[in-house]
Parts: structure tokens; sequence; C-alpha cells
């Protein structure tokens, strides 16, 4: 009909080694035939960029630390977290207490790692419970879609119209201060904005050319959930996750200022940090090394969650190899305009 | 030619709610059968229906009405189960290579991902791993990659190369009968050409059937045995491929040629195109009639009466118009 029918015409199979590739020269050949990158799976590669960010091995020390400290100060420590001492009270950091004592004498060493403790289960188990529920929700919600959809979604609605405040008070108020309550409570109340994220990641991700095909290969929603969906947004829920872990901590704080939360003598970070403030003045020290702990677990966390981001898009694998490149580009310019000048 | 078609459809529909009372007719009323071992060009400007007819044949829609056969086994209401266990022997080909693998897996992953799920089906494909490894490497030699993609994600490839990969991810199963749905449309013309090669060859190889979606009329050319052009949801007419371009019947296929330009320059300054005027009718709610009626130069009162059936006009030939 026309010469572009005409050409690929003439690249009918006879001729096909004439028009299909020019052949490779024998250098070329070589090149090809020896393996060019190590064999590759998605994990253990996540891992090994991991291991090579700087910034996420920091964190990850830091966090081992932490854990590590709040697991085992309590256990060794000379002194009860709870035990009281008149004759040792609002003393400062000495070698007997190494972060002092506060108002009833208790020492603070002791306390603070004590309490973080407990803000680690809650911040932990307090952000990924209503994550999960909220993931487990928002994917039925978007995979299966039409009336179940739009019924968990209105039920999603009316739950965000009221505070978040009011069940968590509700709920601690019914089930008393401790651990396991507050980390019910966040559950009940946190839920809701993470399960609309996921169904609005399932849509945008069902209708896409490599689920339909994972569809045409026969693949079960659960596969296709786990292995195509989960992948592709576990960047950014990694972060989100790691961001949420704080947000549990300092509710758990909130709760305890207002009187809800952990109960005397149990103790958190945030119960430690609030009782601090009332001695913040005169006492410095109680107020500050939990509120320094609260920091560099936060901090730890955030950077970690970037890190993590990063390290789960193989997209970005190749970046340090850029930026190495670019490094040396700019020396070597660098270096002739002095041999210029 | 004797043997039973590998496809039939029959009065197939696909219709999509777009509002209240409001319905998308994508495909109506679609019947047509495929041998072994041919392939059926299916052309059509964009948006009549071609590609929710091919994935409506492989399930990835649910049928409104019609039946589809498969082998004469009627798989238009099967459970979810016998459709996944389905998917070894009928693949499709995706249009996009940017879109259609997955940035998190390996190439490797990728293609072996059918072996994988399908292990435990009746055809018992390749079921340890070093087995399926084997098949994957063959795969992506047989398809002009090399076994050491395989270790590579899908953005360090150029669109030929995913383009390949995704057809090494639809034949890893063996299948019988493939929809290419735009296979080459996203691809630069000298890779058009590289990949309708190797699709021509993978056919004679391995006995595949196509149902070849396309809109541009040269390529489908070359690869068909047979076309059908479809306008609004219908299929209009449908014949082998020489006699459809040399004798087009329907006023709407005489249109869609008249509307290629020529390569040759000389040529195309002499042209005139006779464009077809009006505008395109939408297919939601349509009114019966000829859906081309409007835009039809022979159109009569009773193109706007009734719907023209598809009959035969010559061997093998069918049109659906009143005025052939």
């Amino acid at each position: 009909m026309n010469t572009t029918t005409e050409a690929i015409k003439a690249a009918s199979p006879m001729e096909e080694e004439a028009l299909d590739f020019t052949p490779l020269t024998e250098a070329e050949r070589s090149k090809i035939q020896q393996p060019q990158r190590p064999s590759t799976r998605y994990w253990p590669e996540v891992w090994n960029r991991l291991r090579h960010n700087p910034m996420a091995v920091f964190c990850m020390v830091l966090m081992l630390i932490i854990i590590l400290l709040a697991i085992f100060v309590p256990i060794f420590s000379p002194y009860e977290f709870d035990a009281t001492s008149l004759m040792e009270k609002k003393q400062g950091p000495s070698a007997a207490h190494w972060f002092g004592t506060d108002s009833a004498g208790r020492d603070i060493f002791t306390r603070v790692w004590m309490g973080t403790r407990t803000s680690l289960v809650i911040g932990f188990l307090g952000a990924l419970l209503p994550y999960m529920l909220g993931m487990i929700i928002g994917a039925i919600s978007g995979w299966v879609g039409g009336r179940v959809d739009m019924i968990i979604m209105r039920i999603v609605d009316i739950m965000l119209c009221i505070p978040s405040m009011i069940y968590m008070i509700l709920i601690l108020i019914v089930m008393g201060g401790n651990a396991f309550s507050l980390i019910v409570a966040l559950a009940i109340s946190g839920w809701m904005g993470s399960a609309r994220a996921f169904r609005g990641r399932i849509l945008q991700f069902k209708n896409r050319e490599f689920v339909l095909a994972a569809r045409t290969l026969g693949a079960t929603p659960i596969r296709i959930i786990f292995h195509y969906i989960l992948p592709n947004i576990l960047g950014n829920m990694a972060v989100g996750l790691c961001s949420a872990i704080p947000g549990a901590i300092f509710a758990e704080a909130g709760m305890s200022y207002i009187g809800l939360g952990i109960n005397p003598p149990a103790t958190s970070l945030g119960q430690l940090a609030t009782d601090g403030m009332k001695y913040f003045m005169t006492q410095f020290h109680v107020f500050i090394f939990p509120s320094l702990v609260i920091f560099l677990i936060i901090f730890a966390l955030y950077m970690f969650g970037n890190a993590l981001r990063d390290a789960l898009d193989p997209r970005l694998r190749n970046e340090d190899f850029v930026i190495r490149r670019f490094r040396r580009e700019k020396r070597r310019h660098r270096a002739e305009r002095r041999v210029r000048a | 030619m004797a043997e039973a078609p590998i496809l039939q459809v029959e009065h197939l529909q696909k219709y999509f709610t777009v509002g209240r009372k409001a319905v998308l007719h994508a495909v109506d009323d679609v019947s047509f059968t495929m041998e072994k071992g041919e392939t059926l060009g299916l052309v059509g400007e964009s948006g009549c229906g071609k590609t929710t007819l091919g994935r409506t044949l492989l399930k990835l829609y649910k049928p409104d009405g019609g039946k589809i056969l498969y082998q004469g086994q009627d798989i238009t209401r099967v459970s979810a189960r016998e459709q996944r266990k389905l998917y070894s022997r009928m693949q499709m080909i995706y249009q996009d290579p940017y879109a259609s693998l997955n940035p998190f897996m390996t190439i490797g992953e990728i293609v072996s991902e059918g072996l994988t799920i399908q292990k435990g089906t009746a055809k018992a494909l390749a079921p340890t791993r070093g087995e399926r490894d084997e098949i994957v490497y063959a795969m992506l030699e047989r398809v002009g990659l090399n076994r050491e993609h395989a270790n590579r994600f899908p953005h360090e490839f150029s669109g030929g190369q995913r383009q390949r990969a995704g057809i090494a991810r639809a034949l890893a199963v063996n299948p019988e009968f493939v929809v290419c749905d735009e296979a080459v449309s996203a691809l630069d013309v000298s890779v058009q050409a590289q990949i309708i090669n190797l699709l021509m060859d993978l056919q004679e190889s391995m006995g595949l059937t196509y149902l070849f979606i396309a809109h541009d009329l040269s390529v489908v050319r070359c690869i068909s045995d047979r076309v059908a052009v479809m306008y609004m949801g219908k299929m209009v007419e449908i014949a082998e491929t020489r006699e459809l371009f040399e004798h087009p019947v329907n006023p709407y296929t005489i249109g869609l040629m008249q509307a290629v330009p020529e390569a040759d320059p000389d040529f195309e300054k002499g042209k005139t195109y006779q464009v077809m005027t009006g505008e395109i009718k939408t297919p939601v709610n349509p009114k019966p009639g000829c859906r081309f009626a409007d835009r039809c130069p022979r159109a009569t009162e009773q193109c706007r009466r009734e719907d023209p059936p598809l009959t035969e006009v010559a061997p093998r030939h069918q049109c659906a118009c009143f005025h052939p």
C-alpha cells in the first residue's frame, strides 16, 4: 500500500538476519558472555543498599542501642525503677545516679529506660496496629469496589468526623491507663486514615497494565496485592510508618499529660517528661533526659524511614554511582582550572 | 482449517455504566470465529472497543451478554479458579512496555511469574525452581534477550527490550491463543518491524493463534491472515487481508483506508483525501440504526432505523451495511 508497508514486508522472517540486528563485534560478545551483575532478588538487594547507606546504618545502630538499653538497664540496675528514697530526692547527676533523681528520690536513669520500654512498645504497636487494620480494610474496599467500597468509605467518613481525642479518652476511661488500652485506643482512632490512603493506592494500581498482566497470568488477588501493589507503595508506607511511631509516642505523652495515660508508678517517656516539666526551672535534668531519648528515637526512626524508602526503590540503585561520577568530574574540572591558573 | 475453531465469539456484549442511566456500549453484539494458527487483525479508531473486546475475551472484564467458546468449551461464566487455569492457554501482550512490567521485579521474576502461578494446573509446567529458571532463560533467548538480563529491573531496558520481555512473559506458559493489544503501537517504527518479525517467528515455532489489535493499517496488513474492522463497538467488516484491503465494502472501512497518508511525497501532494465528515457519535446510550449513518455518504432512511446485520458479501467476507 505504501513504502512503510513495503519496509515491514521486506523484513519478513527470511531476511531477518540482515535487518534485525547489527552483528556483535568480538569485544562486545565477550562482554555480554560474562555476567554483568551478580544474581539479585529484590529483598537481598534492598538489604544491600541499606547496608551501604551510612545514615541508615547509624540510625539502625542508634535504635539498637536504645532498644538494648531499654531491655537491660531495668534488669541490671541496682535501683528499682519505682523505689522511692526520700534521702536522695532531687539530686543532680552523679556517679551513683547517672541521670540524678526526681522529687521522690527515684533513680532517673533506671526510670528513663523503663519508660523507653513502655514508649517503644506503645510506639511500635500503636503505629503498626492501626496501619495494618487500615491496610486490610482499605485493600478490601479498593479491590472489591462497588457497594462494599461505598459502605466502608461511609463508615470511615463518619468515624473521621469524630475527633480522635474522644475515642482515646473514652477507651482509656473504660479500660484504664495501661499500655494495652493505649494501643487499642490508638488502633481504633487511627485506622481510618490509613484505610483511605491504602484504598486510594489500590485503586491507583488496580488498572495498571502490569496488574492486568498479573491477572492474565492467573494471579490471585492476594498475590497481586502482596507481589505487585505492596512493593510499589512500600516506600511511602515505610516513611509513613516510621513517622507514625513518633506520633504514637506523642499521643501517649499527651494522654499522660492529662492524666489518662500510663499511671505512676509505672512510667513512660511522655509521663517522665511531663513530670519533669513541673521542676523545669530548678531541676533541669529531670526533664531533659527523657526528652533527649524521645528526640533520639524520633530522629533515628525518621532518618531510617527515608533511607528505607530509597532502598526499597530499585530505580534509585544506581544513584551512588552517578553521584560518585559527578564528584569525580567536578574534581577534575577544578584541577584543570588550577592548572590553567 | 478443518479443525474446530479455537475461539468462537457469539453476540458478545460489554457495557459500562458511566452515570445514572448512561450506559456505554463498548462492545455491542460482536460475533466472529478464529481458526487455530491464524492471525486476526482488529482495527478501528481510538475508543471503538478494540481493547475492551480483547480484555473481555480474556475475562479481565465480565461479559454482559453473549458467549465465548474456547476450543468448544463455554468460558463465558467459569469460576475464578477455572479461569486462572485457563490463563495457561490464553495470554495477552500489552500495549505500553513502560507500564506493563512491574518496576519492582527483575525481568527473570516477571517471566517466571506465570510458571510459578500455573505450576499446579493440569498442564504441570516446570514444577521445580531449576526447571523454571531454565525455561525462563530459554524464553529470554528466544525473544532476543539474553540470560544475564534476567537479573535486571525493567527500568534498565529500552522500550523494544521491555516489549520483548512482555512477550516472553506471555509465552512462557506456552499458550495457544494470544491477544496482542496494540503490542507494537508504542514503539519506534524500526523496533516495530523487529517485534513483528519476532511475533511471526514465534507464531510459526509455537503454533500460536493471534488476535492482533492495532490501529496502524500497514502493520495489520503485514501480520494478519484476516482483518476485522470495528466501529463504535460493532464489528462492521471482516474478511481475508488481501480481500479487505483490495475490495473494502463497508463505507467506514473505505474511509479508514483513504485516511492513511502515502509515504511517497510526490504521490502524496497530488492526493486529495476523502475525509470522513461529521462527528463521531458517542457510544453512550446509542440510538437504534447504523452507528455510522451520520457520517456515511450512502446513508438512507433504513440505515437510521435499523441495525445492519453482518452478512456475507463475498466468500469469507462479511460486512454490516445495507448498501454494499
